[in-house]
C-alpha cells in the first residue's frame, strides 16, 4: 500500500521533472533530453565525407545503418579538439533520423525540476539561443540545455536537406 | 503467367487503398476539406477502378466508377461536403471492402447491397448537384427505377406479398443462350417445381410452382443472366396451353450435373458477367423482406467455398532490411573471426578450421538468400501488361504489338511494387492517346499495327524504365491551349521539354472524352508523384507523328551493386562496375595538357579528360604523380573520362545504403556501403564526380585562366 502511494507520488513528480543526459565539451557542461538519446558508443571508424563542413566528421556504420557524425566541439569553436579513449559519441534520434554527436565525455543523468530551468538569455553568436531550451542550475553548476532537435535540423548544421532551402 | 496470379496483388493493393481512403475520409473536415485529401481519396477510387476493370471485377468497377465520379465533383468543389455525405462515402467504402472480400473468396458480390449503394450515390448526385452520374460513357446501366430508395438503406417492409405455396410464376428468359438457359432452369428447379418449359432462344418461358417470391428468384437468376433478360409474372392463365409444349424435360436437374457444381460455375460466371445497377420494374431494389434475405443467404452459403488462406506472407520492407543488416553484421563478425584464426599458429586445430569454413559458407549462403528476398526480375512487372494491352487494344479498336526488353533486369522488390501503378498509367496513356487507330496510322503512312515497347536496364547507377510507342506523339499546341484553359501560366516560347512537363499538372488532360481507360488527367499526376516519392524522375521525349517515349529514371536506392573497390590515399571508395570500361597505367607520352591546367589522356584514338579522385574529393596522402597512379576509364551519362586512383583493390558485390536517410546528398557520391571490416565506403557517382571536378576547377582563381586565354589568343594572332 505504502509502496503504491510512493510510486504514484513519483509518477506525479516525473510529469514535471525532466531527465537530461549531461556531457562536457571542454570545461562547459551541456545537457540534452534523455529521451532523444539512443545509445552511447566510442568514437571509431568514421569515414570522411568530402566537401562537407569541418564539424561533420563523416559517417559511420551503426549496425548496418549509415549515421553521420557531428563534432559539437568544432561546431562550438572549442580550442582543444582531441580524439582519445574518453571521446564518446552520443547517438540521438531527431525525428526519423539518427545522428551521432562527438563530445569530450558523458558525465551523468540529471533530473531537473521546472524551477531549476531558467530561460536562456538572448546572446550567443556561435550558439544561438534558438537552439537552447534553457539553462539548468544545479547547486553551483550550470548546464546548457540544448534543444538537439532544433540544433541538428537547422540549416547551419547542413545535416538535413531542406526542400527549397536554396530559394 | 495467368492473370489470376495477380489477383492477390490486386486484392492487397486495393485493401491498402481502401484503408487509406478510410483514413482520409475520417480525417476530412467537411466544412473545409483539404484538397490534397480529396485528391488522395479520388486517386484511391480511381486506382481501384482501374484494377477492377483489368481483372473483370465488374460490380466493383461500376461501384467505384460511380463513386469516383461523385468524388470528382467533390474535389472540383461542385459538391459541398456535409457530415452525412461523408457518412455515405464511408458506407460506400465499406461496401467496396465487402465486394473485394467476395471476389477474393470467388463469390459474387452482394447484388442487393450493390444496387442499394449505387442508388444512394446516384440519388446523392441528383439531389446535390442535379446531375446524373453516368457521365455519358461506358455501357450505361439499365434505366433507374423511378422510386429512389432512402440513402440510409432502411429496407422497406412493405415488400410485395409473398406468394403462398403452390403459386405459379411465369419466368420468361429473353435472349438467353442455350448453356445459360440450362443453368437457369436448373436453378429454378431448386426453388420450386418446374411445371413446364417452352420457347426458343429469344423468349423461353418456364412455369414454376413455388413458394419463393419473384425477388428471390430474380436474385438467384442474376448470377447467370442480366436482370433485363428475366421477366417474372404470375402464370395462372397460361396453364391450359402448357401441355402441348411439355417436352424437353430430359434435361431436368436431377439428370444432369448435381446442384453443387452448377452453382460453383454459376458463381464464377457471375464474376465476369456484368450486373447493371438496377433491376427491371418488376421489383423495387430496396424491397427485401427478411425471409427473402434468408433465402438468398442460404443460397449463397451453399456456393461458398472456405475462405482461401494466403500462401505468402506480407512482410514490411523494414523488417527485411533489418534482417539484411543483421546478416551483414554476422558476415563482418565471421570475417573478423576468420582473420583471428588465420593469425593463429599454423598448428591450429583442424576441427576449428573446418568449423570456420563451414561458418563462412553458411554465412554467405544466408546472405545470398536474404538478398534474394528483395530482388525480383522486371518480368514480375512486365508480365502483367500483355493482357492489359490486349484487352485495351480490343476495347479501343486498335492494333498493338507489345514487346518487352530487359525482363531479367533485377530490381528491388519495393521498387517493383511501386513502379507498377505509374507504369500501368503510362501504358494506358500510350494506348489511349498515343497509338492511333489502324485507319489513321495507314493514312499517315505507318503500319496498321502500333508498337509499344517496355524496356528496363541499369545505366550509370540508375535504373531506366521506358515506355515507347510509335503513336501520334504529344500535340504541343493542344497542350498549350489546354494549359491556358486550366489557368496555368504558359507561353509559346516554352521549350518542348517544358511543354511536356505540363501534362504532369494535377487534373490535366487533353483527351476530349473521359473514358474508363484514361483521360481524367489523374494518371500523369499520380505517375509523377509516385516516381518522385521513389526519388526518381520522369522524362518525356516526343515527336509529333513519330511517337512518345516516357522514361522513368530511378536511382538505385536499395539495390545491390556490382562494385570495384579502389583506394585513394588512406580511403576506400566503390565504383559501380557498370561504369568501368578498363584500367591502365598512364604514361607521360600519352598525357597532354590543355588550356594550361586541364589534362587529357590519349587512350588509343580517343582523348579523355582526366579527373583525379583526390582533387575532386580532397583526399589527403594520395599519389599526385600521375604516372604512379592508375587510370580507370569510366563512362557516365554518355561521357567518358579517366579517373585517377591510387590502387585497385578488387571487385565485390555491395549493398547500397542510402546516405540521405540520416544525412543528405553528397556531391560526387551516389550512396554508401559497408565493407567487410565494418567501415563505411562511399560509392562514387561517375557523372556527378565529373561535374564536381569541373566546378572545383572553375572556382580556381580566374586570373590564371584569363591569362592563359589571352596568351594563347596573342599566339594565335601572331601565327
Amino acid at each position: 500500500m505504502n509502496q503504491h502511494t510512493d510510486l504514484a507520488a513519483q509518477a506525479a513528480t516525473d510529469l514535471s521533472h525532466r531527465e537530461f543526459l549531461v556531457f562536457s565539451l571542454g570545461d562547459e557542461e551541456y545537457a540534452i533530453d534523455i529521451l532523444k538519446v539512443q545509445e552511447i558508443r566510442g568514437y571509431e571508424n568514421v569515414t570522411r565525407i568530402a566537401n562537407a563542413p569541418a564539424f561533420i566528421k563523416g559517417v559511420t556504420n551503426l549496425r548496418g545503418v549509415i549515421v553521420p557524425i557531428v563534432d559539437l566541439r568544432i561546431k562550438f569553436h572549442l580550442e582543444r579538439v582531441e580524439y582519445g579513449g574518453q571521446t564518446v559519441v552520443i547517438v540521438v534520434n531527431v525525428g526519423t533520423r539518427v545522428v551521432g554527436i562527438v563530445v569530450d565525455a558523458v558525465s551523468d543523468v540529471m533530473t531537473l525540476a521546472p524551477d531549476q530551468i531558467k530561460p536562456a538569455p538572448e546572446f550567443g553568436v556561435t550558439l544561438s539561443s534558438d537552439y537552447l531550451s534553457g539553462l539548468g542550475s544545479l547547486d553551483d553548476r550550470m548546464l546548457v540545455l540544448v534543444d538537439i532537435d532544433k540544433l541538428l535540423t537547422s540549416d547551419e548544421m547542413a545535416l538535413v536537406e531542406h526542400a527549397g532551402a536554396s530559394a | 503467367m495467368d492473370i489470376t496470379d495477380f489477383y492477390d496483388t490486386f486484392f492487397e493493393e486495393a485493401e491498402e487503398l481502401l484503408a487509406d481512403m478510410e483514413r482520409h475520409l475520417l480525417e476530412l473536415d467537411p466544412a473545409a476539406p483539404d484538397t490534397e485529401q480529396l485528391n488522395a481519396i479520388f486517386r484511391a477510387a480511381h486506382s481501384i477502378k482501374g484494377g477492377a476493370g483489368t481483372f473483370g471485377f465488374d460490380v466493383l468497377q461500376r461501384t467505384t466508377h460511380l463513386f469516383e465520379n461523385l468524388l470528382d465533383h467533390t474535389r472540383r468543389g461542385e459538391l459541398r461536403l456535409r457530415p452525412d455525405i461523408v457518412d455515405i462515402f464511408l458506407e460506400t467504402k465499406d461496401m467496396l471492402n465487402d465486394q473485394l472480400d467476395a471476389y477474393r473468396n470467388e463469390q459474387a458480390p452482394d447484388q442487393e447491397a450493390y444496387e442499394r449503394i449505387c442508388q444512394t450515390l446516384k440519388t446523392l448526385a441528383l439531389e446535390e448537384i442535379g446531375q446524373s452520374l453516368d457521365g455519358g460513357h461506358e455501357a450505361a446501366p439499365a434505366p433507374t427505377p423511378a422510386t429512389p430508395p432512402e440513402p440510409e438503406a432502411a429496407p422497406a417492409e412493405d415488400a410485395p406479398t409473398l406468394p403462398s405455396a403452390g403459386d405459379q410464376l411465369l419466368v420468361a428468359l429473353i435472349g438467353v443462350g442455350d448453356k445459360d438457359r440450362e443453368l437457369l432452369v436448373e436453378e429454378l428447379a431448386q426453388l420450386g417445381e418446374v411445371v413446364e418449359q417452352r420457347g426458343d432462344a429469344e423468349r423461353y418461358e418456364v412455369v414454376l410452382s413455388t413458394s419463393v417470391s419473384a425477388e428471390d428468384i430474380e436474385a438467384v437468376m442474376c448470377f447467370i443472366a442480366e436482370p433485363e433478360q428475366v421477366a417474372i409474372s404470375t402464370a395462372a392463365s397460361s396453364n391450359a396451353a402448357a401441355d402441348v409444349h411439355a417436352q424437353a424435360t430430359g434435361s431436368e436437374p436431377e439428370a444432369s450435373s448435381p446442384g453443387a457444381s452448377s452453382q460453383g460455375s454459376a458463381s464464377t460466371d457471375s464474376a465476369s458477367t456484368s450486373q447493371p445497377a438496377s433491376t427491371p420494374s418488376a421489383s423495387t431494389p430496396s424491397a427485401s423482406t427478411p425471409p427473402a434475405k434468408g433465402a438468398a443467404g442460404t443460397e449463397r452459403k451453399t456456393s461458398a467455398k472456405p475462405a482461401k488462406e494466403n500462401s505468402s506472407i506480407r512482410v514490411s520492407v523494414d523488417k527485411v532490411d533489418q534482417i539484411i543488416n543483421l546478416v551483414g553484421e554476422l558476415i563482418i563478425t565471421q570475417s573478423m573471426l576468420d582473420q583471428t584464426v588465420s593469425e593463429l599458429d599454423g598448428a591450429a586445430d583442424p576441427r576449428l578450421l573446418n568449423g570456420m569454413n563451414l561458418l563462412q559458407r553458411n554465412a554467405r549462403d544466408l546472405q545470398e538468400a536474404v538478398m534474394s528476398v528483395r530482388m525480383v526480375p522486371m518480368d514480375y512487372v512486365f508480365s502483367r501488361y500483355p493482357r492489359l494491352v490486349r484487352d485495351l487494344a480490343g476495347k479501343l479498336d486498335k492494333e498493338v504489338e507489345l514487346t518487352t526488353e530487359g525482363e531479367s533486369t533485377e530490381l528491388d522488390k519495393s521498387l517493383t511494387e511501386r513502379i507498377i501503378d505509374p507504369l500501368t498509367h503510362l501504358v494506358r496513356n500510350s494506348l489511349d492517346h498515343g497509338i492511333e487507330s489502324p485507319q489513321t496510322r495507314l493514312a499517315a503512312g505507318k503500319p496498321a499495327t502500333g508498337r509499344l515497347t517496355l524496356s528496363a536496364q541499369h545505366q550509370g547507377g540508375n535504373i531506366l524504365i521506358e515506355v515507347i510507342d510509335d503513336g501520334a506523339g504529344l500535340d504541343r499546341e493542344r497542350i498549350l491551349a489546354k494549359a491556358r484553359d486550366s489557368g496555368l501560366s504558359v507561353s509559346d516560347s516554352m521549350s518542348d521539354d517544358e511543354v511536356w512537363q505540363l501534362i504532369f499538372a494535377p487534373g490535366f488532360s487533353t483527351a476530349a472524352q473521359v473514358s474508363d481507360v484514361s483521360g481524367r488527367g489523374v494518371g500523369m499526376d499520380v505517375v509523377k508523384r509516385n516516381i518522385q516519392a521513389m526519388g526518381g524522375h520522369v522524362e518525356i521525349l516526343s515527336r509529333q507523328g513519330q511517337g512518345t517515349t516516357t522514361r522513368i529514371v530511378l536511382p538505385l536506392t536499395l539495390a545491390i551493386l556490382d562494385g570495384m573497390s579502389i583506394r585513394v590515399g588512406d580511403e576506400t571508395f566503390i565504383l559501380p562496375l557498370s561504369a568501368v570500361l578498363e584500367s591502365l597505367q598512364p604514361s607521360r607520352e600519352h598525357l597532354y595538357s590543355m588550356a594550361g591546367d586541364d589534362q587529357v589522356l590519349q587512350v588509343r584514338d580517343e582523348y579523355l579528360p582526366v579527373v583525379a579522385v583526390h582533387e575532386a574529393l580532397d583526399v589527403a596522402n594520395a599519389r599526385t604523380e600521375i604516372t604512379e597512379t592508375i587510370a580507370v576509364i569510366v563512362q557516365g551519362e554518355g561521357r567518358r573520362y579517366a579517373l585517377l586512383v591510387d590502387d585497385l583493390i578488387g571487385q565485390q558485390q555491395v549493398v547500397v545504403k542510402n546516405l540521405e536517410t540520416n544525412y543528405r546528398r553528397v556531391p560526387g557520391v551516389s550512396a554508401a556501403t559497408i565493407l567487410g571490416d565494418g567501415s563505411v565506403a562511399l560509392i562514387l557517382d561517375i557523372a556527378d564526380l565529373h561535374r564536381l571536378h569541373r566546378e572545383k576547377r572553375q572556382r580556381k582563381p580566374r586570373d590564371l585562366a584569363s591569362q592563359t586565354a589571352s596568351h594563347s589568343l596573342t599566339e594565335d594572332l601572331s601565327a
